[in-house]
């Protein structure tokens, strides 16, 4: 899609245009191999204590080749793209944006994600836009119970929620959904 | 005020339309308060959230352009939720600097891109208002505007809040250079009367979609944030971001929590719109008791 941006990196000499690695850094736009692990991402996250590895780990496996192990990672799924990491980094390294090509590869690799919650949440959302153009909550949330097989977990939540009119019980559905096709299916 | 409103795109996003309607009824009615009127976007599409670059970049891409390519090229294009503003600012980022985008662009929505539309939060209109001046019992100076002595107390005084931006003001490294309203919160509502405290939470992140797959997580992170305002002394949370409105209130497992007002609306206070009954209803942890013992309302 961005053709642009190849020409603008400057390639780590180890990697050849055949590596994940080179993926990462076409999509990401990020160079990943100026980080110097200062750790700085690590201490201002705040989902690192239920991450397998801190973000500069999963650059560390990046430049170490390790790819699969990147890939395989609970980190991937757990970064909410906060860009808190992002903002601290001396070296200004897009994490969020390397998050989001290494998801991506993942799944077309089929590589087992190790937080399918969360990709069953996604794919809700995503299926949600499909149909409506806009995200509708409630339905959201019943089919990712549904898909999760876990029907009592937040229940409660979910009772305020609907009593204090928090989650529409109808979707609001925009009028040109031919658009909405148009992006979901580019090709046609 | 007989002057006529000056109207302005707007992109209120899911949150605001659904979730967070007391969020979207504030702004608007503050914002007709102090002249602008907020015209919705005609047929607007979720910007793709936080799910649509998580897994698929393309899509990502369409949903936001598509929305970019309904703003009208007379006037600028305000969104409130941060999260739709970062979607809608980075896409029209990445469109500006790449020429292939912008044919993809044009053959996917018939019109040429629109490099000069300005796309601005909320914050952007707020940073060069002086909003004393907007209220009633402060009298004004003709000569230069700007306030001068109030006649009798300012709206908000008596109420002290802790700021809550979360994520929002944390931009990738591509737009960390545009403007950042970093303060903005509590020079605005302190001009008003209102006490601001310092606390070491006002840009942490709230968990946002980690609260439907990961509560296990997201408690912990809300309960850290609840427990430090609590700490603070502060009488409320007033935050700028609908999700971390949301998660503060729905994952916060602390007892008595204090209550986290939506930005726009103790804006509306101060400017004494007086509708707020139905905003608060919405509530998961009802403000009313709080600002009724504060004298606000």
């Amino acid at each position: 899609m961005d053709k642009n941006r190849e020409k603008n990196l400057q390639l780590p000499l180890n990697i050849t245009s055949k590596d994940i690695g080179y993926d990462v850094i076409t999509r990401s736009n990020v160079n990943y191999n100026t980080c110097y692990h200062c750790r700085c991402c690590a201490s201002g996250c705040p989902f690192v204590h239920a991450m397998d590895y801190a973000p500069h780990g999963i650059i560390r496996l990046l430049q170490l080749r390790l790819y699969e192990q990147a890939l395989k990672s609970s980190t991937i799924w757990l970064c909410v793209g906060c860009n808190t990491c992002s903002s601290v980094c001396p070296m200004s390294i897009d994490m969020s944006a390397i998050m989001d090509a290494l998801r991506q590869i993942a799944l077309e690799q089929n590589i087992k994600v190790a937080q399918p919650s969360t990709l069953k949440f996604h794919t809700e959302v995503l299926n949600s836009i499909q149909r409506y153009g806009r995200t509708h909550k409630l339905e959201i949330m019943l089919r990712y119970k549904v898909k999760t097989m876990d029907f009592f977990s937040d229940m409660d939540v979910g009772i305020k929620m609907l009593t204090k009119r928090k989650l529409d019980l109808m979707p609001s559905k925009i009028n040109d959904m031919e658009a909405i096709k148009k992006i979901f299916k580019p090709e046609e | 005020m007989d002057k006529k409103l000056i109207e302005i795109s707007y992109f209120p996003g899911c949150s605001l339309a659904t979730s967070a309607k007391e969020n979207n009824i504030s702004l608007i009615k503050f914002c007709r308060s102090i002249g602008y009127e907020l015209i919705e976007l005609e047929d607007w599409n979720c910007c793709g959230s936080s799910s649509a670059h998580s897994i698929d970049s393309k899509t990502a891409f369409g949903l936001a352009s598509r929305n970019l390519s309904l703003a009208l090229p007379d006037r600028p294009l305000l969104a409130a939720c941060p999260s739709c503003l970062l979607r809608l600012q980075q896409t029209h980022l990445h469109l500006s600097n790449n020429s292939d985008l912008q044919n993809d662009y044009k053959k996917m929505w018939g019109k040429q891109f629109n490099k000069d539309l300005k796309i601005i939060h909320f914050f952007e209109m707020l940073s060069n208002i002086n909003l004393p001046a907007f209220i009633d019992n402060v009298e004004i100076d003709n000569k230069n505007g700007k306030s001068k002595t109030p006649l009798k107390k300012l709206p908000l005084e008596n109420i002290s809040f802790v700021p809550y931006y979360g994520c929002m003001l944390a931009r990738p490294p591509e737009m960390n250079k545009m403007p950042n309203y970093h303060g903005l919160i509590e020079k605005i509502l302190s001009s008003l009367g209102a006490k601001s405290y310092l606390w070491s939470y006002s840009s942490r992140c709230c968990g946002t979609f980690l609260s439907a797959s990961r509560p296990d997580i997201v408690t912990p992170i809300v309960n850290g944030i609840m427990g430090q305002a609590l700490e603070s002394g502060a009488d409320c949370i007033v935050t700028a971001c609908a999700m971390c409105h949301l998660n503060l209130e729905i994952r916060c497992s602390i007892k008595n929590p204090i209550p986290t007002l939506h930005f726009s609306e103790i804006l509306s206070l101060a400017m004494g719109i007086k509708d707020y009954k139905g905003w608060f209803k919405r509530h998961i942890v009802d403000p009313l008791p709080m600002l009724k013992s504060k004298g606000i309302i």
